[in-house]
Formats: structure tokens, C-alpha cells, sequence
């Protein structure tokens, strides 16, 4: 393999193994935070127990995903310098405003909480949980705002003198259209994803307890959990329908090759149907594919709200493309991977928000279950939406190629800014090089893989703790006399700290 | 105004940010089997640096993206021209990170161990690396015209560069050492203050090495300032440490590394990669992003940077509390078999 598809290979497995554990912190963060919320305003300890159940789960996500995350911004100077080179003007400004706009004050905010338990006063120690919450989905905001601007160049012009992509108009690149669409796709996704991990846990966890008795703490406690669970899911579940519909209509016009390769659409058709099965060669063969199962006109309608308009297909695109890029370049993505994670990702997505429709029902007014389907589905869920994110990313970025920078197809957008995949690789580093550091990730990837799941499952599987051994038993507000706890006896010199490592 | 200029003053402030603040939880993270020999013990160190590791680790993504986004030139050749110190620096600072979450969650003793292992190894590459690149953006490195680093590895372990490393991976044990002494009590505070006379004296001899070198061979006239402001920080550290004065201990410790980036920035303009040709270098000019993006990026950092000092002062402020064994609690981890 050259190099360029080593840093490809690379780039996808160190992007979807972060994007693994991203949406769940994007998610539970703020789902934390409401918990916390709860607990600061009603005193109710069921929700202090709920808040540091799923805050040690998310503690153990958020490691994972922070140090994921340092890989992401110095590969694309690393593996792909020559993109960097290009878009630099442009693309270096959003990840900058993320380190300075959001990471600090998640990082920061982060220790705060972790160890402020009774350090800081109740109403502050609450701040920093949202503080962290608000400022994740921020971070989500700078990134996509990068990546939309690779989807769609905005408010950039070529200069042929430097060669590069230059910045005119910043505003242009933080309401990019692409942006607009993909950043509530990306958050209701993630806060799908959050919304099935803790229905799920505490689904499980209900039905266990009701079945070996225990009804009153299956009641007390996890039932809550299940509601705001699957309330969070079946918001974000229309979320990522309708934004998701909004942006497939956006891609037709923006990136039709895309849209045209994830329906398998060869030929330019009117009242193009959407096809749920498909088999034959889709490797970028048109001849061998043969659809088993369509919905007339879907596809039509999804590019454009109208059953019976024309869809132009991959065969057409392709000669259009030659004819204003240049021939000699295979234009069409990787059909078999475009068609097929389109299908997964939407239909993992909806599964996940079909079962929230079952555990709705089956806590209706107040209920507890103890239907073992409902313990078992609740953990089947738990994966879907992270397999629907990942495969989601995989249909964008493959279905982007061969373009690390899309051309804007608008003629009153910007023009010359465009470049192909095998442009941007680093022409420095060579092949021997990329496979070192790909084993390497790989490697340590895996490892990390199967030692986060192990302790999730096992913090997951211990439940609840009681919270009498609590160091900060007042449970409301900042106390009756508005004693905020940091300087009274609370915090006597030898006293052990109520967090620590 | 020289929107260039600006941006390479305001890395060389981020990457002071970085290594003054991540400097000292390297150092706490290597000393972690020195100082730590009980399991207590180690925890106490952790947990000095518990609340804020995470925080001075954003410095190093900031310095990172702001280099993107100001000199995308530097940004490209820098982090493909080195690329495999690069990916030791990524891979120890990924074990490093998880486990410091990580460990406490597991209550098993070979569990720990391997997450010490982690973060001695996670706090001990860095350490020793980022001193090596920056000695060879001292000293220069093959570009070729294109900007383009032609070297290979081994051309970047140079014996200056070498030496830049060991100045590094000194200076983070002292001002580690420093620190801890600082924020604990008891025991492990003298030993750590004993530990930071005799590391600062080391320091003086190997970094005041690096430094002369520096200002003989690739540097200019005014550095001497910084270079010896660096000496006589590090030599009041050595008194200031005897005198259990560990807050100005600190101070010091912390000029000295100022003082060596100010001397390695210093010596590296107008270049911001020298090339071994000089015809060849990167420049603050030649690298540099269009006027448009400086001066968005200029606003976005003049205004958000005295925000984040400001709350992370205040995380400082908050577990300013010196701690010892005394207020470690016994493990809350969960044991893997149960169940």
C-alpha cells in the first residue's frame, strides 16, 4: 500500500475509534447535569445517587475521548500536511477557537466538579457540571465547523499566487450552511446515544430488581432514569429525523455524487425510488447492482420534497465532473460502503428510537417492569446509536471522495477552492513510516477498547451506590443558613477529601 | 501593527502556558516511583496535580491549533518533518491520560501498577522529547526549498539536541519536585524539598550547559538576558527550597522555564523553522496566514486568553489546601471479580 491509503486507513481508524466515545460525552455531560439539577432543586437523594452513578460513567468516557482527541488535531499536520498547507488560512481558525473557546473550560470545569464536591459550594460545584456540558457541545460546534467547510468551502477564495485556500469572510465559515444542518444532526444524535446508554442501564437495572424484589428502589430510583432516558431519546430520535432530512436535501444539491452513491442511483431517473435492499458488485459498477426492495419515489422526495423530480445519477455526475475537474479521475465513492452505512445509520438509529417507544410504554404512569425482554432489549439498544454515529461519519467522509475538499457546486460561491484526497497526504512521510504509527494506534487503540468496555460494564453492573456514607449530607441547596460548606468543619485540615484518585 | 509578529509572541505565551504548567505534573508524574514508594503516597501525588493535569494539557491543543491557524506553513512541515517524536509524544500522552482516570477505578494492586507504569512512561517521553524538537527548531533542520523536511529521524537526535532533551527532562523533574513540595505536608514535602535542591543543582550543570551552547552557536546577543535570568532563578531556587519557601521556590522554578522559552523563541526569530540553508527557513513571514485570519484570531485571543487564566487561576485558588497521607481516603475502586 502507498502512503496515501496507509494515512487513510490511519485517519478513519483513529476518527471513528474517537468518534466512539464522543457523542456519549457530548450527551451524558448535560443528562449529568440535569440529574444534578434535579437533586439541587428537589433534595431528592435518588437523584444524587443517579448523578454519581452515571458521573463515574461518564468520568470513564471522558478519558478516553480526551485522549483520543489530542491524536485528531496533529495528524492533519502529520499524515496530511500538504491539506494542511491548502487550508490552513481556514480551517486552523475553528480548532484554535475550540482549544480557546470550549476545551479549556471543559478541561478546567471538569477537575472543578470532579473534585469540588464539597469544596465548593453546592450551587457552584452545578455551574461546573454545565459549565462542561454547555461547553462539549460547543466544542462539537468548532470541529463541525471545520469539517462542514471540507463538506462545502465558504467564505474562502483561492490565491493562485500562495496556492492556497484564504479566509474572507469568518462569518461565512461559522453559518455555513453544512454547518447549520450538521451540527443539530450531530448533537441529536449524540444525545440519542446519551439517552439509550442511561434508559438501558437503568431499564436493566429495574427489571433485575424488580424480579428479585426489590420493587422499591427499581421504583424510587432507576425508574426516573428510564423516563428521562427515553424522553431524551424519543426528542432526539424527531431530532435526528428531521435533521437528518434536512441535510440529505442539502447534500443533494451540494454533494449529489454522494447522495447518488448511497442510493445506488446510476442512471438519472424521475420519481427515483429509495432502495432498502440491494445486491450485485457495488464496486463502482454500475452494470452488477440489482435493488430488491424500493419505496417508490423516496428518493425523490428526499432530495427535494417532491416525489416525481429528477434525480441525476452517478453516471451523469461522473461526466459532468470530468467535464469541469479534469478526466482521469474516478469521481464516484466506494458505492458498496456509501449504500451501505447510509442504510445502517439510519436504520440502527431508528431501531434505538423504536425501543424507547417499548420502554415508554411499559413504565406508563408510574409502572415498573419486570419483563425480562425489556432487560435484554435495554442492553441490545445500548450499542445501536454508537454503530448509527460511527457509520453515520463513514457514509460523510467516504462518501466526500476522492475530495478532502469538496468544490462548492454554487456558481456564486467560492471558486478554485477545491482539492483531491491524494493531494493532501504528507509528501514527506513515507509508507514505512504511516504503517509504524498505524500498528501503533491500532494496537493501543484495541487494548483501550477492551479495558474501557470492561469497566464500564463493571460500573455499570455495580449500580447505584448509597449515598449515607455521602460526605455532603445536606441535601438541599446551600443548606438552611447558607453555610456553603468550604470553611466550616467540613473542611478540617485531616478530614479525607471526597474525591480523590 | 505586525499581525506575524503578534502570532509568534502569542505562541511563544502558549507554549510558556504549556510548559510551565504541564512542566510540573510531568515532573510530578516521573517522580511518581521516587517519592511514592506506599501506595499512599503515590496518591498524594496524584492528587496534587488531580484537578489541573487535564487543564494544562488544553495549553498544548491550543498552541497546537493556534499554530495551524497562524503559520499553517510551520503547522504542515513541523509535524510531518517530525513525526515519530510526534507520535511518542501522542501515544504517551494517551496512556498518560487514561491512566490517571483510570486507576482509582480498579481497587487492585497489579492494576495500579500498570497504570504507574503508564503514567511514569506517559510524563517521562514528553519530557525528554519536546526538548529535542525544540532544539532543532534551534538549531535547524533539513528543509528543502519547498519547505519540506528532507532529514530523517536520526538527524533529529543530534547531540545539541540531546542535551536539549536531558535540560527538559530535568527542569520538569525540578519544577515537579518543587510542586509537590509545595502542595503537600509531612514527609513526602521534605523529601520532595531535599529531592529539588540536588535536581536544580543537576539542572544548573546540564541546562546551563544547553543554554551556553545555545547562545555560542545559534543564538544572539540579548538572550544572554534570558539565559541568565535562568541561572540565577535556578540558583535562588536551590536556597529558597532549603528555606522551605516552596511558594517562591515555584516562582522560580517556573522563571527558569519562561526564561527558556523566551531564549529558545528568541534565538529561533525571525525563523520559525530554520533550515539548515538558511534560504530555505520558514519565517514569521513566509508562514504565516493572511492578514484577514491573524487578525480574527488576534481578537479571539486577546479576548478569551485572560478568561482562561482567569478560571484557571481560580481552579489554583479553590485546592490551594497543602494535602498529605492523612487526607487520602481508602480506595473506592471496584474489584473486577465480584459478581
Amino acid at each position: 500500500m502507498e502512503a496515501l491509503d496507509l494515512a487513510r486507513w490511519q485517519f478513519g481508524i483513529t476518527t471513528v475509534y474517537h468518534f466512539i466515545f464522543v457523542p456519549l460525552t457530548i450527551g451524558l455531560t448535560p443528562l449529568v447535569a440535569i440529574m444534578q439539577t434535579a437533586w439541587y432543586r428537589t433534595g431528592n437523594e435518588r437523584w444524587l445517587r443517579l448523578t454519581k452513578f452515571f458521573g463515574k460513567l461518564m468520568l470513564i468516557n471522558f478519558a478516553i475521548g480526551v485522549a483520543t482527541g489530542i491524536v485528531q488535531e496533529f495528524q492533519f499536520g502529520m499524515n496530511w500536511s500538504e491539506y494542511s498547507r491548502f487550508v490552513g488560512d481556514v480551517f486552523g481558525a475553528p480548532l484554535a477557537m475550540e482549544a480557546l473557546a470550549a476545551f479549556f473550560v471543559e478541561s478546567t470545569f471538569l477537575g472543578l466538579w470532579i473534585f469540588g464536591w464539597d469544596k465548593l459550594p453546592k450551587k457552584i460545584h452545578l455551574a461546573c457540571i454545565w459549565a462542561v456540558a454547555v461547553a462539549t457541545n460547543l466544542s462539537a460546534y468548532f470541529i463541525l465547523a471545520a469539517n462542514s467547510w471540507m463538506q462545502h468551502p465558504v467564505g474562502a477564495v483561492f490565491n493562485a499566487e500562495t496556492g492556497r485556500a484564504e479566509m474572507v469572510d469568518i462569518v461565512a465559515v461559522l453559518t455555513n450552511s453544512t454547518l447549520l444542518a450538521a451540527f443539530p444532526h450531530t448533537i441529536a444524535a449524540a444525545f440519542l446515544t446519551a439517552g439509550t446508554f442511561v434508559a438501558g442501564i437503568a431499564a436493566w437495572w429495574m427489571v433485575r430488581l424488580v424480579r428479585s424484589g426489590d420493587t422499591e428502589t427499581a421504583r424510587n430510583v432507576y425508574r426516573p432514569a428510564v423516563v428521562l432516558g427515553v424522553v431524551t431519546m424519543l426528542v432526539s430520535g424527531v431530532g435526528v429525523a428531521i435533521s437528518g432530512d434536512v441535510q440529505g436535501k442539502l447534500m443533494f444539491e451540494q454533494q449529489p455524487m454522494k447522495m447518488a452513491a448511497a442510493e445506488g442511483l446510476c442512471a438519472t431517473e424521475d420519481g427515483a425510488a429509495f432502495s432498502i435492499l440491494a445486491i450485485g458488485d457495488l464496486r463502482n459498477d454500475c452494470d452488477g447492482v440489482v435493488h430488491l426492495l424500493e419505496i417508490p419515489g423516496m428518493t425523490s422526495w428526499l432530495a427535494n420534497a417532491d416525489f416525481a423530480s429528477t434525480v441525476t445519477g452517478v453516471e451523469d455526475l461522473q461526466a459532468q465532473y470530468e467535464e469541469q475537474f479534469g478526466e482521469g479521475v474516478d469521481y464516484v465513492p466506494n458505492l458498496a460502503v456509501t449504500y451501505w452505512s447510509f442504510r445502517l445509520m439510519i436504520g440502527l438509529g431508528a431501531g434505538s428510537a423504536a425501543l424507547a417507544l417499548v420502554a415508554l410504554w411499559l413504565t406508563r404512569k408510574g409502572r415498573v417492569s419486570d419483563n425480562p425482554w425489556l432487560g435484554r432489549l435495554a442492553l441490545v439498544a445500548i450499542p445501536m446509536p454508537f454503530l448509527a454515529s460511527s457509520f453515520g461519519w463513514i457514509f460523510t467522509e467516504m462518501g466526500r471522495q476522492p475530495w478532502v475538499v469538496h468544490p462548492n457546486p454554487d456558481p456564486s460561491g467560492v471558486d478554485g477552492v477545491w482539492m483531491l484526497t491524494a493531494r493532501g497526504v504528507s509528501s514527506a512521510v513515507g509508507p514505512g513510516t504511516v504503517i509504524g504509527s498505524m500498528v501503533a494506534f491500532t494496537l493501543l487503540y484495541g487494548i483501550l477498547a477492551v479495558v474501557w468496555f470492561r469497566l464500564m460494564r463493571r460500573f455499570a453492573i455495580e449500580g447505584v451506590a448509597d449515598t449515607e456514607a455521602d460526605p455532603s449530607p445536606d441535601a438541599r441547596g446551600d443548606g438552611p443558613d447558607g453555610h456553603d460548606g468550604r470553611d466550616g468543619p467540613a473542611d478540617s485540615p485531616d478530614r479525607p477529601l471526597s474525591f480523590a484518585y | 501593527m505586525d499581525l506575524p509578529l503578534i502570532w509568534f509572541l502569542l505562541i511563544a505565551v502558549l507554549w510558556t502556558g504549556y510548559l510551565v504548567l504541564e512542566g510540573f505534573d510531568f515532573g510530578v508524574g516521573m517522580l511518581l516511583p521516587v517519592l511514592g514508594r506506599k501506595d499512599k503516597d503515590r496518591r498524594v501525588l496524584i492528587n496534587t496535580i488531580g484537578p489541573v493535569w487535564d487543564g494544562n494539557e488544553v495549553w498544548l491543543l491550543t498552541a497546537g491549533g493556534a499554530t495551524f491557524a497562524a503559520f499553517p506553513e510551520w503547522y504542515a512541515t513541523m509535524f510531518s518533518g517530525f513525526y515519530i517524536p510526534l507520535l511518542l509524544i501522542l501515544l504517551a500522552l494517551i496512556v498518560r491520560v487514561v491512566a490517571f482516570e483510570w486507576r482509582g477505578k480498579i481497587n487492585d494492586d497489579g492494576w495500579r501498577a500498570w497504570a504507574d507504569r503508564a503514567i511514569v512512561f506517559g510524563s517521562t517521553v514528553p519530557a525528554i522529547l519536546w526538548g529535542v524538537a525544540f532544539a532543532n527548531l534551534v538549531r535547524g533542520v533539513h528543509l528543502d526549498a519547498d519547505h519540506q523536511y528532507v532529514g530523517t529521524f536520526w538527524d533529529l537526535l543530534s547531540p545539541y539536541a540531546l542535551l536539549g532533551g536531558a535540560t527538559t527532562f530535568l527542569l520538569f523533574l525540578t519544577h515537579g519536585a518543587v510542586f509537590i513540595a509545595l502542595k503537600t505536608d509531612g514527609d513526602i514535602r521534605h523529601k520532595a524539598g531535599r529531592l529539588a535542591t540536588r535536581l536544580a543543582v543537576l539542572t544548573l550543570v546540564v541546562a546551563g550547559g544547553w543554554a551556553l551552547w545555545t547562545q555560542v552557536a545559534y543564538s544572539v546577543t540579548w538572550t544572554w538576558v534570558p539565559t541568565l535570568v535562568a541561572a540565577v532563578a535556578l540558583a535562588r531556587l536551590v536556597a529558597l527550597t532549603r528555606q522551605e519557601r516552596e511558594g517562591r521556590a515555584f516562582v522560580a522554578s517556573a522563571v527558569t522555564i519562561v526564561a527558556a522559552v523566551v531564549l529558545i523563541f528568541g534565538s529561533m526569530f525571525p525563523d520559525v523553522m530554520p533550515a539548515l540553508d538558511p534560504a530555505n527557513s520558514l519565517t514569521i513571514r513566509n508562514a504565516s496566514s493572511t492578514d484577514y485570519t491573524l487578525t480574527i484570531m488576534t481578537w479571539v485571543a486577546v479576548i478569551l486568553t485572560p478568561v482562561v487564566l482567569l478560571y484557571q487561576g481560580w481552579t489554583y485558588w479553590v485546592f490551594r489546601k497543602r494535602i498529605s497521607t492523612a487526607q487520602i481516603p481508602e480506595h473506592t475502586g471496584l474489584v473486577f471479580e465480584r459478581r
